[in-house]
């Protein structure tokens, strides 16, 4: 089972190879890692997407707390929070079916940031779901080359973690 | 009122924070980028004792910091010196032991060149730490100095590392240390949830077949006297980990001895049996539960951890209490009554009876359960400090033990070579105290070398070799379990350890007959001099009894041989 972590940690060198080193030493498996400085600059923000049963987590959320620089680490469950990642794809395309892939791209709100004679960058941001369904239909011109943030989540509400 | 600031260099400012953090004694070994600091330390108050080898400085560390609770510190320099210290900081780490490493590095500058003696040494110890930090300011030297410090005894004790550029220590800067530490994602849990330990009372007292499990955590808490009124309030059975020994009295008639693999037979089926372990500072190490699915299939647990990720790791915990030992134990206290364990007091008598731990004497050979029982004799309040091996498991199940802090040992990463430079910083710790290294021949040759340190410095700790000719612990598994092929196990004739204490002009003693044992003892520690006893044991005797790996704990095994 998949679990969504957003965890507060120092903003200060090093503290990104405690917590990989802390899932790769325990046998923890990542499935995406998103980090970045939060709005307090002293502090940032990871959003890890780990695989595992209760246990796991809850051995996984015990051993990052022990970190000296983790302020916090929360379990943001899925129903009331809204993930996002972006993603961006390059794909084949030619004059022939760049008006093709520009539909598919409009129907899932993605842009078009780059167009070149032989390609084409699209820019999608969603949720898992949205993101592989997009894939799969950009599969047959040709991904070229894929690159994704890695989820980012957060609690819906007036509340913060 | 503020302190005035002073100027002074980062050297000096490392020695001035050693100093009001109260070390009086620190181990070492000088190189290129600790020259400053070495410097500094030239004329300081503080107590540099210098090792031949870098490992050595970690393990008197440590040994330090477990006979007296303080924090123990160890110096050396980048590259080899720094990666030198990594078993003794990992030994630390694995039985939580509150040490402080300091390591000089390459200047800031330099660091990524792949520059001479540099090695990544916060990248190689981030899992055996509790923390470590690369010192980027000189002006940070006195916070961090602190952080450190305070990481490191706290909470779930453990080693703490700081590794520092050379050109951060020759840098003046504006000296002034702080009162307090401030780390807000820092907050270890020392009082125990009052709902959770009353429901852990509620437990305690309508069972009828508790036993207490202690581990290292009640040494490292200094709550032995709570765990002592505990188990004489509830009529509680007491068993101890390796780690924990000390932390009750053997003599105690509520004592079971060590349980687990080499532990008593009585202490392994009380656990099998009981219907509630009250585990205190103990974290259900594999050497402990045997097989983990037969362990105490009817037992609800009690565990009392300072580390909550200690809670559930290895076994199913029905009431967790997180927290300091001594405060939850105090706390306790207050709700437990007598439980009714009279027939279960009956039946343990009936098993320690029935199953004591015993060898067969041996006339012409020396036994080494023996040597232990006539150390115990000729000195009751020694502390006892040992390698790892046999030597290691007939010293926790013969030595009678009677406070905390008198078993010193290697037992989570069981450090082969840690025994004899960790009994110099006990015997620097507790001058007054006759301090024994229990050793093998095997693991004796792993850091011999100290006796250079032990004489140069006239430490006079005594060095029992429990000479079998044999790397015996591996050799044993090799007789169970391999068909007695002694694969690379034979160390027989290796060396004569009476003339190498000579040769570094400690005093030597062989002993080859029983009868020669208890005088050797004597006239060792009567001699006040670093002393090394070459005993020539039994070499095939096996340590008994054991439960095999694999196994539940109550398939426990008799491995006496004749004498």
């Amino acid at each position: 089972m998949k679990h969504t972590l957003a965890v507060l940690v120092e903003n200060r060198y090093g503290v990104l190879s405690r917590v990989a080193g802390l899932f790769a030493r325990r046998g923890y498996n990542i499935d995406s890692l998103a980090v970045g400085v939060t709005e307090d600059p002293t502090i940032s923000r990871m959003t890890i997407v780990v695989r595992g049963d209760d246990l796991v987590l809850e051995q996984v959320t015990k051993q990052l707390n022990k970190l000296i620089d983790v302020i916090r680490v929360t379990d943001l469950g899925t129903e009331d929070t809204v993930e996002r990642e972006l993603v961006l794809i390059k794909v084949n395309a030619d004059v022939k079916n760049r008006s093709e892939i520009m539909q598919i791209a409009d129907i899932f709100r993605a842009k078009i940031i780059d167009v070149a004679s032989k390609s084409m960058i699209i820019e999608v941001t969603g949720d898992e779901n949205k993101i592989k369904a997009i894939e799969q239909l950009l599969k047959p011109f040709g991904i070229k080359e894929m690159v994704r943030t890695g989820k980012i989540a957060l609690r819906r509400g007036p509340k913060s973690i | 009122m503020t302190e005035r600031t002073e100027k002074m260099t980062g050297a000096r400012a490392i020695i001035e924070c050693l100093y009001r953090e109260g070390v009086d004694t620190i181990f070492g070994y000088p190189g290129g980028q600790v020259l400053p600091i070495y410097d500094a330390l030239y004329d300081s108050k503080i107590r540099h004792v210098l090792v031949r080898h870098e490992q050595s400085a970690a393990h008197a560390a440590d040994g330090y910091a477990r006979a007296t609770g303080k924090v123990g510190v160890c110096l050396a320099t980048s590259g080899p010196g720094a990666t030198n210290l990594v078993t003794g900081i990992a030994t630390a780490y694995m039985d939580s032991i509150p040490i402080v490493a300091l390591t000089g590095q390459v200047p800031l500058s330099m660091i990524g060149n792949d520059a001479f003696q540099e090695a990544n040494i916060t990248g190689i110890t981030l899992p055996i730490t509790k923390h470590n930090y690369l010192l980027q300011d000189a002006n940070d030297i006195p916070r961090i100095m602190k952080e450190a410090f305070h990481i490191a005894s706290t909470g779930r004790p453990g080693p703490v590392l700081i590794d520092i550029p050379k050109d951060l220590t020759t840098e003046l800067i504006d000296f002034h240390y702080p009162e307090t530490v401030k780390l807000r994602s820092y907050n270890p849990t020392y009082e125990g949830n009052i709902q959770q330990i009353k429901k852990a009372a509620e437990e305690i007292n309508r069972s009828s077949k508790p036993v207490i499990y202690a581990g290292g955590g009640v040494i490292s808490a200094n709550a032995s006297e709570y765990l002592r009124a505990l188990a004489e309030k509830v009529q509680a059975p007491v068993t101890t980990t390796l780690t924990g020994m000390g932390a009750f009295p053997v003599d105690h008639p509520l004592f079971l001895g060590m349980l687990g693999m080499h532990g008593t037979k009585y202490a392994n089926y009380a656990i099998q049996e009981s219907d509630l372990i009250i585990a205190v500072g103990a974290r259900f190490d594999d050497r402990v539960t045997g097989k983990i699915r037969s362990f105490a299939t009817n037992a609800k647990v009690i565990h009392i951890d300072v580390d909550p990720a200690e809670i559930s790791k290895n076994v199913r915990v029905d009431i967790p209490i997180v927290g300091n030992a001594a405060k939850v134990l105090e706390d306790l206290l207050k709700y437990v009554d007598r439980a009714p364990t009279d027939d279960w007091l009956q039946r343990i008598a009936h098993w320690k009876r029935s199953y004591p731990l015993h060898y067969i004497g041996g006339m012409d050979n020396i036994k080494p359960q023996y040597i232990i029982e006539q150390i115990h004799d000729a000195c009751k309040d020694a502390i006892i400090v040992t390698e790892v091996g046999q030597h290691q498991m007939w010293a926790a199940q013969y030595f009678r033990f009677s406070e905390p802090r008198t078993f010193i040992s290697s037992g989570g990463l069981g450090t082969m070579g840690f025994g004899f430079p960790a009994s110099i910083g006990v015997k620097i710790a507790k001058p007054d105290r006759v301090v024994f290294d229990i050793s093998g021949d095997g693991s004796f040759q792993m850091n011999s070398q100290e006796l250079a340190t032990v004489v140069q410095e006239n430490i006079p700790v005594i060095i029992a070799i429990f000479n079998n000719g044999y790397l015996g612990m591996v050799r044993q598994w090799q007789e169970l379990f391999f068909d007695k092929r002694y694969s690379y196990t034979c160390i027989r004739n290796s060396v004569d350890f009476v003339k190498l204490a000579e040769a570094y002009g400690a005093l030597g003693l062989r002993v080859k007959q029983p009868s020669e044992v208890r005088p050797a003892i004597e006239q060792a520690i009567a001699s006040g001099r670093p002393t090394l006893i070459d005993f020539w044991v039994e070499c095939e005797e096996n340590v008994s009894p054991m439960v095999p790996a694999g196994a539940a704990i109550n398939e426990i095994m008799d491995l006496e041989r004749k004498a």
